[in-house]
């Protein structure tokens, strides 16, 4: 393989990385605030790709559907929160699971009846259909570009957010501890909304920038959900800056092993049974990794409390 | 943990003899009422009953929340589907150290089905016992999916396609198992030992210290036990009874494949033992079919079923705690 | 409408049945049980198959072979555990006659030996796995559709004709994708410069893609039926891949039901397969206008197939003169073959697999916009699967 290609697939992996990190910024927030597991979370992406889908022909632009969307699914997000996950904080994480499992279903039927079973086509804006030579010889999609962009922007978005103002420092203070919040007098229960808000905005934006590159259709949440779990974990839970290196060491591994594994298993064995082993081994890689990191650090590389 | 008042005790014992009293007369209420395919379905929520409640042992009582335990299940069914397999392609299933012929005795296959789950449990859950929490669902939740993509590449034995059997596991002259009665009376018999294997296990002193381990872990280990071993002991009895509902569920459906192994199948161990009640090893039975009674009541409603059984499921989580076997077995005591 | 209206109505009505089939007024009826994908990501596909099966019996006037049918349906959730205890249920239960709506391989492959131990005949619409073909041939399986190598044969034979010198090959990494791609390989005889398998259900081929653009093919074939096929497309031509390198698929790649989630990126795109909505016969135009009509959208090759056995199965009701009882007698009947398919020319290999026509078809748009194929040439004759050989029946 030579360095171009390595470059290119370094990019891909760089892509993968910020669309996980858009999920699971979110998750893990969500995660260290209010202790809480929401496998829902990826019914929200589901939702924001279908909003932006809907959107697009009707108000003519790509962007201007992500703007109305983005507010509309964080809406629906707190809606969620106040209605059905707000009675789940103070239970156990296994209640947890199996309430928004539930969740899953409900959402994965009602977009079924609202939208039908057949996916959705959405197409990048005209000025992003190209590609981009950004090194000689190695033209890239102009789209998936713009998800790097706009995924690092909003990690940077994010760094103030958290270290610069009030909302963000009541987000650190309930993150290393829950009850300190609540004797301070803040009230708690806005926060939460809010920040189940943000972080059901943010899975939107992956949603919705996804939809584009892949199928809009029912069931796509849950494929992104479980990679987005295996980052936080990696990462460590309820740490944003854990879901950040977690979602470019999922993001890479994940794309160079698919690019290479198969290369490099038909060198040391026969044809019909690399190609084989080599897709199942590269499926296998970010589990494995996963696996690793836990055994070595049960708590993931960046604990959020130490 | 939940221990019953001896009230609540007495109710229970006698709904598990109704229920077994039932399960025992099912296959003539069926007969009776013209419907005989039901003696199919409650065999499969007997097997499935089976996988739940080796869960329940780890998850109910050990606090182990288990999200690959289809992972075992689907072990279990692949020792019994690449066995067969051998038979009808008339190839060993290995030439070396020693020659290992494909067979359909059950006898052989379903002690190997749950050695093997064991097996697997005990690799696995030596590595994945150190974590505990979110870590610890994840973690049993990545290895179910290596074996899921494992499964898929073994092309000899179809890959994704998976293998269907063309004859079920062999149990002597006198046992058919085509007989879909006699089918549904031996994965009965099976199930009733395991639960009261399991039963005399969590009230030994070795149950004691995995559900101590449970609520306070550093006291165990200050009484001077190793709640590691202790709960590796239980992972371990866990997978081999899940193996053993694998070799069953393959089977019951005449087919092995990788979906046996899918996340979504660990999710619906976990949903049939928390709808049945947790630590009740009664309750993932109860669990198991009321969630395959459903999926199918549901099913024969409308095409858009889950959207009422999404619901459902937040529906007992909120309100309904203790499962079903809670309101069937009455009041308990909670001391956790 | 007065009673005396209805009346008369009804009389005219059994008077045009008469006409119509040689049997009439036979007692009993007939039992399907149609058993296929109605939720999840692969539902499409089974509710085509169910819409179309519908409207055949319908158009048939809710017979077949003069029998009245009633259907059965089931959602199997794509899970070959699940399609086979529907499976039980329906043959116990409702003592079926017949089991049909089967879409993917691995369900089919499930359910045929406890069928063939009940004696129930399978007519699939879709699945034809290879196993089914050769070895384990079954007196009760007939692959209605094609043997699943059908199509990627036709196009094997169509790139080598294209005189394709360096071709790059990619499927899902399941048995079908692994029989497409030994299907191109048996009539495409240039050289392979990639044969890559993917993680079946894969949304994102980036890394893919760049592998393939440093290979430098100038051909690329590719199977991937349902979502898979609409990521990929997508994605091939944002890469710029589009136009400069020719792309080739089955017809199951690029068939109505994901042309439009695919979109333009399909435009112009060559595909393969045994059926197309433009095959100029009187029972393809009344198909293809009644589906339209009845459910607002255009059939897919799926929906065709579901069509087709219905079409099959009221001939061979009507041979045996609903004596649904006797199996040989079915089984002979339905080997006859003897309908006017939709697609043509169509009959029974020994296996119980199609001997039929391959059309090489363009993704266009129709005059109301709609992406659509048309047959651009025949690709092959009367063609057989390479399995039947095999078949011991």
């Amino acid at each position: 393989m030579n360095t171009l290609l390595l470059v290119e697939q370094g990019l891909n992996g760089l892509q993968l990385g910020v669309m996980l990190f858009l999920m699971a910024a979110g998750l893990t927030l969500v995660f260290g605030i209010m202790d809480m597991i929401n496998l829902a979370h990826g019914s929200l992406y589901m939702i924001g790709a279908y909003l932006t889908a809907t959107l697009t022909p009707l108000v003519g632009s790509f962007v201007l559907a992500m703007v109305v969307a983005l507010p509309l699914a964080a809406l629906i997000g707190m809606a969620v929160e106040v209605v059905a996950l707000r009675t789940l904080y103070r239970r156990e994480h296994l209640d947890q699971v199996l309430a928004t499992f539930g969740l899953i279903l409900f959402f994965n039927e009602l977009v079924r009846i609202v939208w039908g079973p057949q996916p959705i086509f959405l197409k990048p804006p005209d000025w992003l259909a190209g590609t981009v030579e950004i090194i000689p010889g190695v033209p890239y999609p102009a789209f998936r570009l713009a998800i790097i962009a706009v995924g690092l922007a909003v990690a940077g978005f994010l760094y103030l957010l958290i270290t610069r103002t009030r909302t963000g420092m009541l987000i650190r203070a309930g993150a290393s501890n829950r009850e300190m919040l609540g004797a301070l007098g803040v009230d708690v229960k806005r926060l939460y909304t809010l920040v189940f808000g943000l972080g059901a905005a943010l899975a939107a934006l992956a949603g919705a920038m996804a939809g584009p590159i892949l199928a809009v259709q029912v069931g796509m949440g849950e494929s992104i959900l479980i990679l987005t779990f295996v980052v936080i974990v990696i990462g460590g839970l309820g740490s944003v800056r854990g879901a950040l290196v977690g979602a470019l060491l999922v993001g890479m591994v994940d794309t160079l092993a698919r690019a290479l594994l198969p290369t490099v298993l038909r060198t040391m064995m026969p044809p019909s049974q690399a190609d084989g082993m080599g897709a199942s081994l590269a499926s296998m890689t970010i589990y494995i990794l996963m696996a690793a990191v836990l055994a070595w650090k049960p708590r993931g590389l960046f604990p959020a409390h130490a | 943990m939940l221990e019953r008042t001896n009230e609540g005790n007495k109710r229970e014992t006698a709904a598990v003899l109704i229920g077994l009293a039932l399960l025992v007369a099912l296959p003539f209420l069926a007969d009776a009422i013209g419907k005989g395919f039901y003696v199919t379905l409650f065999t499969r929520i007997l097997i499935l009953g089976l996988a739940a409640v080796s869960l329940d042992l780890i998850l109910g009582y050990g606090g182990m929340v288990s999200f690959g335990h289809a992972a075992f299940v689907g072990i279990g069914a692949y020792v019994v589907g690449i066995l067969s397999w051998h038979v009808f392609d008339g190839s060993p299933l290995m030439t070396w150290p020693v020659v290992i012929e494909g067979t359909e005795n059950g006898f052989v296959v379903w002690p190997l089905a749950a050695l093997m789950g064991a097996l697997f449990a005990l690799a696995i859950g030596a590595i994945s016992l150190r974590t505990t929490g979110i870590s610890f669902i994840m973690i049993t939740l990545a290895f179910a999916q290596m074996l899921f993509y494992l499964a898929i590449g073994l092309r000899t034995y179809g890959g994704e396609d998976g293998i269907a059997l063309y004859n079920k596991s062999g149990l002597g002259s006198s046992i058919d198992l085509f007989d879909k009665t006699t089918f549904y009376y031996v994965c009965l018999a099976i199930l009733v030992v395991f639960v009261w294997l399991c039963r005399r296990l969590t009230r030994s002193r070795f149950g004691m210290v995995v559900r101590g381990a449970r609520i306070n872990e550093r006291r165990m280990r200050a009484l001077g036990f190793s709640p590691y071993r202790h709960k590796l002991t239980a992972f371990v009895i866990s997978g081999a009874g899940a193996g053993l509902s694998g070799a069953l569920l393959a089977n019951a459906a005449e087919f092995v494949g990788p979906a046996y192994m899918s996340w979504q199948r660990s999710g619906e161990l976990i949903v049939m033992v928390v709808l049945g009640g947790m630590g009740t090893l009664f309750g993932p039975v109860v669990g198991a079919a009321a969630f395959l009674l459903l999926e199918e009541g549901l099913a024969d409603l409308t095409e858009h079923w889950q959207i009422v059984l999404g619901p459902v499921l937040l529906f007992v989580v909120v309100f309904a705690r203790r499962g079903i076997w809670g309101w069937i077995a009455g009041p308990a005591r909670e001391d956790r | 409408m007065n009673s005396a209206s209805r009346a008369t109505a009804a009389f005219v009505a059994a008077g045009l049945a008469c006409f119509a089939s040689p049997v009439t007024a036979l007692d009993g009826e007939v039992k399907i049980g149609m058993i296929t994908t109605l939720s999840g990501p692969g539902s499409g596909l089974g509710i085509d198959v169910r819409d179309a099966f519908a409207l055949a019996l319908k158009d048939l006037g809710g017979t077949l072979g003069g029998v009245k049918a009633t259907v059965i349906e089931a959602d199997d959730q794509q899970k070959p555990d699940v399609a086979k205890q529907l499976a039980d249920r329906m043959v116990e239960r409702d003592k079926v006659d017949v089991v049909t709506g089967i879409i993917w391989s691995n369900l089919a492959l499930a359910l045929m030996p406890s069928l063939e131990r009940a004696e129930v005949f399978l007519l699939s619409p879709n699945a034809g796995p290879s196993q089914l073909a050769g070895k384990q041939c079954n007196p009760f399986f007939f692959g209605v559709a094609y043997q699943n190598d059908g199509q990627h044969e036709a196009m094997g034979q169509h790139m080598q004709s294209q005189g394709i010198k360096r071709a790059y090959l990619m499927a899902p990494n399941y048995p079908a994708g692994k029989d497409a791609l030994t299907g191109v390989k048996r009539f495409f005889k240039g050289e392979v410069v990639g044969e890559v398998y993917t993680t079946v259900g894969q949304l994102d081929y980036a890394a893919e893609l760049a592998q393939l653009r440093a290979a430098a093919p100038d051909g690329v074939y590719i199977f991937y039926p349902g979502g898979m096929g609409i990521n990929f497309v997508k994605q091939y031509e944002q890469a710029g891949l589009k136009g400069k390198v020719p792309l080739f698929g089955p017809g199951f790649s690029f068939s109505e039901d994901s042309l439009p989630a695919i979109g333009d990126a399909a435009l112009g795109v060559m595909n393969t397969a045994q059926w197309s909505g433009d095959i100029d016969n009187p029972q393809n135009k009344k198909f293809v206008q009644g589906f339209e009509a009845a459910y607002g959208r255009l059939p897919s090759v799926y929906a065709a197939q579901a069509y087709d056995v219905a079409l099959l199965l009221d001939s061979a009701i009507r041979k045996t003169g609903g004596a649904l009882a006797d199996k040989a007698a079915l089984r002979a009947a339905l080997q006859a073959a003897d309908f006017k398919s939709i697609r043509g020319d169509f009959k029974f290999n020994t296996n119980h697999y199609p001997i039929q026509d391959y059309y090489l078809r363009e993704v266009v748009k129709d005059d109301k916009g709609r992406l659509t194929n048309v047959i651009r040439g025949t690709v092959f004759e009367d063609h057989a699967d390479p399995y039947a050989a095999e078949c011991k029946m």
